[in-house]
């Protein structure tokens, strides 16, 4: 009986066929608007999560606080607040999974005829776990070279391509500050970071060789920044807590005393930024369901002219014995099968629209499964919901009326 | 006596009109017999539509009983009414009322699919049919490319494709020219020789004397009711 419907249904959608490809064509613009808006969406999700995910993550910088020479204030990470014990320390507390003490500046490059300047951090090997930082070629530096302060050297992808060029870095040695490095290791690229800087563009050799050989600091062990990974997101408020407690307690800080430090979330810029997309994803998709909506308002107006001009052909099928559920499944199916064509018809449109974006433009699309199940979902949805009302306008005709109908 | 196919017990038809309420029909009483070749006449306006309505099913009487094969159909819901219209009824109409884009045979097989036939034994209906009214040579054709009197007789083919108990004829032959009105009056006379009840409306007389017995309605009511003198067949 199904069967002999759908053949029906078919046979209807090919009686009239400019006006059912037109009202399809309301569906494969609908389908096909949501597919290209979701994948342009999920693209820019993607690639916020892929920045973020090259920072790391549950991060926060503990920064020494600003002091005062002469009515001139330093600015934060001015003062020499902060020492690598202070990190040690921080280390031991509950939630803490990475504690990397650092000391960074811009320094100058050189490398046999070539230079090139760059940023140098100087920290611990805690420092690429915390960042989830790989080491594509050679090794890292030891806790044993932060202690004895050796002259060694990771690179990032940009420095070893501006200086080394096509050479292979490591076992070279460079200077920095007329300091010469040896190179053990080139880091893995992670791109830019939010703020569009060059990650790459980075020079990270150990904390005491930074302190005593580079930077030189006001004060034995101080450092200008801690970074801090805790164990989870939900840890994170937890975590700042306590270490403002343990370091308020070092610094011997009264009560009523302000901090002197400062505290960043690296993360909760990340989760802003991530928010900001996934708003946009959906503003995106919620305006591409509206001209789905409006297909769907045409098949809803294609089925009511199409069952007041079949309205004899209704009383027949009645007189013969047609339920009123056989009449209503047979208009419904009808619509199902416009709406369902139009959103296949819509997803190969919108697929191969966002493919040409993303071949033209450049632009991250993804194209997901799952998206592609919700369009047909909608579109069964909306064949049913909009192609109700005028199926059941037709399930409740008179068959009297409807035979006497010219 | 065998057991009649209709029995109708005072049933009545009104209508609510902008004048109040209208009887259509006032309370008739009739028993139709199996094999029974009846025609109902009368002017328009008589009641003749509207009694054939609700014997063919379509309408539920204002007051009365009516016993379709031993059941009474005036309380049914709309459910049992389309089956008992699928099943145990034959409609023959006017305007011949054949789907336009379904092939000839799928058009008498149509009423099997409401009764949930399988494909084969539909096509095979179709053809069998067809056949019997002498169009088997058009069961791939659509309705618009054969002539009326032929659109009539595959209507009559589609009636007869559930073996009814009864065949139900709203004017025949009124969108008919006299030769083709004969030749479908021929074949109703043919089917009534092999048994099958038929109940015809009409308001030509030289049509209802092909009738066995003529029932004559007139302001909601049976005036007459006799047996043709001459049957033709």
């Amino acid at each position: 009986m199904l069967k002999a419907m759908l053949g029906e249904a078919w046979r209807a959608m090919g009686a009239n066929r400019l006006r059912t490809a037109l009202t399809m064509l309301g569906m494969v613009i609908g389908v096909g608007a949501v597919v290209i808006m979701m994948a342009i969406g999920q693209g820019a999700q993607y690639a916020v999560q892929q920045t973020i995910s090259t920072m790391g993550s549950n991060l926060f910088i503990v920064l020494s606080g600003s002091f005062t020479t002469a009515g001139v204030r330093s600015g934060s990470a001015g003062g020499p607040t902060l020492n690598v014990a202070d990190g040690a320390a921080i280390g031991e507390l509950d939630g803490v999974t990475n504690v990397a003490p650092t000391h960074q500046g811009t320094r100058q490059l050189v490398y046999g005829s070539q230079n090139w300047s760059s940023q140098v951090i100087g920290t611990t090997p805690e420092y690429l776990d915390a960042r989830a930082w790989s080491i594509v070629n050679g090794a890292g530096f030891g806790d044993s070279d932060v202690r004895s302060a050796t002259r060694v050297a990771l690179i990032g992808k940009t420095v070893a391509q501006n200086l080394f060029g096509d050479d292979d870095p490591v076992g070279k040695t460079m200077r920095i500050q007329q300091n010469p490095f040896i190179v053990i290791g080139v880091l893995g690229s992670k791109g830019q970071n939010l703020d569009g800087r060059d990650q790459d563009d980075t020079v990270i050799i150990p904390l005491s060789t930074a302190q005593r050989k580079v930077f030189g600091t006001p004060f034995l062990g101080s450092v200008r920044m801690i970074m801090v990974q805790a164990e989870s997101a939900e840890a994170m408020p937890r975590v700042m807590d306590s270490v403002t407690a343990l370091l308020r307690q070092r610094h011997r800080l009264r009560e009523g005393m302000p901090d002197d430090f400062f505290m960043r979330n690296l993360s909760a810029a990340a989760e802003s930024e991530a928010e900001t997309t996934r708003t946009m994803s959906i503003l995106l998709g919620a305006i591409a369901s509206i001209s789905l909506l409006v297909g769907g308002i045409g098949i809803m107006n294609i089925m009511l002219v199409s069952v007041t001009e079949r309205t004899r052909e209704i009383g027949i099928r009645m007189a013969i014995g047609a339920r009123q559920q056989d009449i209503l499944t047979q208009f419904l199916l009808e619509a199902v099968m416009i709406s369902f064509a139009g959103c296949l018809l819509g997803l190969l449109l919108g697929l191969v629209i966002a493919l040409a974006i993303n071949a033209v433009t450049g632009m991250v699309v993804v194209i997901s499964g799952s998206a592609a199940l919700v369009a047909f979902a909608v579109a069964a949805t909306v064949g049913i919901f909009f192609g109700w009302y005028p199926a059941r306008k037709a399930a409740r005709l008179d068959p009297i009326e409807a035979l006497r109908y010219q | 006596m065998t057991k009649p196919v209709i029995r109708v017990v005072g049933l009545g038809k009104s209508y609510a009109t902008a004048a109040g309420l209208f009887p259509a029909l006032k309370g008739v009483d009739l028993t139709i017999r199996p094999g029974e070749y009846l025609a109902i006449m009368g002017p328009s306006g008589s009641g003749k539509s509207t009694f054939m309505n609700l014997l063919g099913c379509l309408d539920t009487p204002t007051v009365g009983d009516y016993f379709l094969d031993g059941h009474n159909v005036a309380h049914m819901d709309p459910d049992a009414l389309a089956r008992l219209r699928n099943r145990t009824l034959g409609f023959v109409f006017q305007g011949f009322n054949l789907l336009p884009r379904m092939s000839l045979q799928d058009n008498v097989a149509l009423p099997l699919v409401y009764a949930g036939v399988d494909k084969e034994r539909r096509r095979a209906a179709g053809r069998e049919l067809l056949a019997k009214v002498g169009l088997g040579q058009y069961a791939e054709s659509l309705p618009n490319r054969i002539s009326g009197g032929q659109q009539q007789r595959v209507a009559i083919a589609r009636a007869l494709v559930n073996q009814p108990r009864l065949i139900l004829a709203d004017e025949p032959t009124g969108n008919l020219d006299s030769h083709t009105s004969e030749e479908i009056m021929r074949l109703f006379g043919e089917l009534n020789a092999e048994g099958i009840t038929i109940v015809l409306v009409t308001h030509e007389s030289d049509i209802a004397a092909h009738a066995k017995r003529q029932v004559r309605f007139l302001d909601g009511e049976i005036v007459s009711d006799h047996l043709t003198e001459q049957s033709p067949c």
